[in-house]
């Protein structure tokens, strides 16, 4: 006599339904991504600098001075040395990409879909182009030799 | 010692979500939790559903996450846990019933990274001779049992259910680093995928999760590492 098979529980029990990426079908592997391996790679760096940067700006901005000195004047005599914009511009660079790579991470964690994933990424370089541009454009385009602002 | 043991049962023919059930058991501090999961399957509800045979850490079927760490049940003495003890599957695989889940996304990763050798040179007369130094390299990885413990404690696999996952990450790198290997661009190229090792965010849960105390999280950077040097 045939041996019976008990028919499979309809409830809960959800097969997953694409074949997914890690099936081998005796196809090469795809090319390396080197993307991903220069993000980590820049990731680790980038975090080392900012180390250096974000602690320098902390100390030379909230505790060597304090926001009650930090003003107009202030910022026109800082950057009238090149050496100060050029840290600011890099501080810039680096903590924006840095974060932004963080953001993207969390994006691939989080996001599965892939129309959303796109959207997702797509908005974050976006917001973070434009925030590294116009903060580039300031600190390139400004000129200490304008006249305070009369005081008040 | 009185212990109540909380575990999450589903029983895909009954239930739409699984749900925690607790049992007042009876046990020394020297028995081990697979003991306590015994005790209750034969004396209090026979329908309690768990994998586990060697019951000496040696097969890797009972992983499981007891109070909230992944852990073989043949390994963990009731005493050291204490006496609430919470039982449930390992996060981010599907469970079939109880604490027995599938495993089968994890083998396919796994068969994904060439867990074999691979030396395209024709076999010599005797063995292929390696120094213990070489040996070295890679003894770590060659104590995994493929338990799951590791990718089953790490928050992007949970999130992500195409990540790769440290356990075929840390099988990989045992043929990576081994001198006789010659498989390594193959297996490298696999690992460099978008859902390979660079979802991987140091988290350290595999590391403390290994029954085998295999530093997983050291092993797969070595990895990174070596993409990195070697282009
Ligand atoms: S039963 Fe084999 S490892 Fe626990």
């Amino acid at each position: 006599m045939a041996i019976q098979t008990p028919e499979r529980p309809k409830t809960a029990l959800k097969e997953p339904t694409k074949r997914s990426r890690w099936t081998r079908t005796g196809a090469r592997p795809r090319p390396t991504n080197a993307f991903e391996l220069y993000s980590w790679y820049f990731f680790r760096v980038s975090g080392i600098l900012l180390l250096v940067f974000a602690l320098t700006h902390l100390v030379v901005m909230h505790l060597i001075n304090n926001v009650e000195v930090i003003n107009y004047d202030f910022v026109r005599q800082r950057w009238a040395s090149p050496l100060w914009r050029t840290f600011d511009l890099l501080l810039l660079f680096l903590a924006l990409t840095h974060g932004m790579n963080g953001v993207r991470t969390l994006i691939y964690d989080y996001v599965q879909s892939k129309g959303w994933r796109v959207f997702n990424i797509s908005v974050l370089y976006i917001v973070g182009i434009f925030f590294l541009l116009i903060g580039a454009q300031v600190i390139i385009t400004f000129n200490p030799n304008l006249p305070s602002l009369p005081a008040k | 010692m009185q212990v109540t043991l909380k575990i999450l049962r589903f029983d895909p023919e009954k239930d739409k979500k699984a749900h925690f059930k607790s049992y007042e058991i009876e046990a020394d501090p020297l028995d081990r939790i697979l003991d306590a999961l015994n005790t209750v399957k034969w004396y209090k509800d026979g329908t309690l559903t768990f994998r586990r045979s060697c019951a000496h850490g040696v097969c890797g079927s009972d992983a499981m996450r007891i109070n909230g760490r992944n852990r073989l049940a043949c390994k963990e003495l009731v005493g050291d846990i204490g006496k609430k003890i919470t039982i449930e599957p390992m996060l981010g695989f599907r469970i079939l019933k109880d604490l027995v889940v599938d495993m089968e996304p994890f083998f396919e990763k796994y068969r994904s990274i060439k867990p074999y050798l691979i030396n395209y040179e024709d076999p010599p007369a005797t063995e292929r001779f390696q120094s213990a130094e070489d040996r070295e390299i890679f003894d770590e990885t060659t104590k995994c049992i493929l338990c799951g413990a590791c990718s089953g404690s790490c928050p992007p696999f949970w999130s992500n259910s195409e990540f790769i996952g440290p356990a075929a990450i840390v099988n990989a790198h045992r043929f990576i680093f081994d001198s006789r290997d010659q498989g390594s661009d193959e297996r490298i190229a696999v690992l460099s995928q978008s859902e390979g090792v660079f979802r991987c965010r140091t988290v350290y849960n595999c590391t403390d999760a290994c029954p085998r105390e295999i530093p997983v999280t050291k092993a797969i950077e070595q990895i990174k590492r070596v993409m990195l040097y070697n282009r």
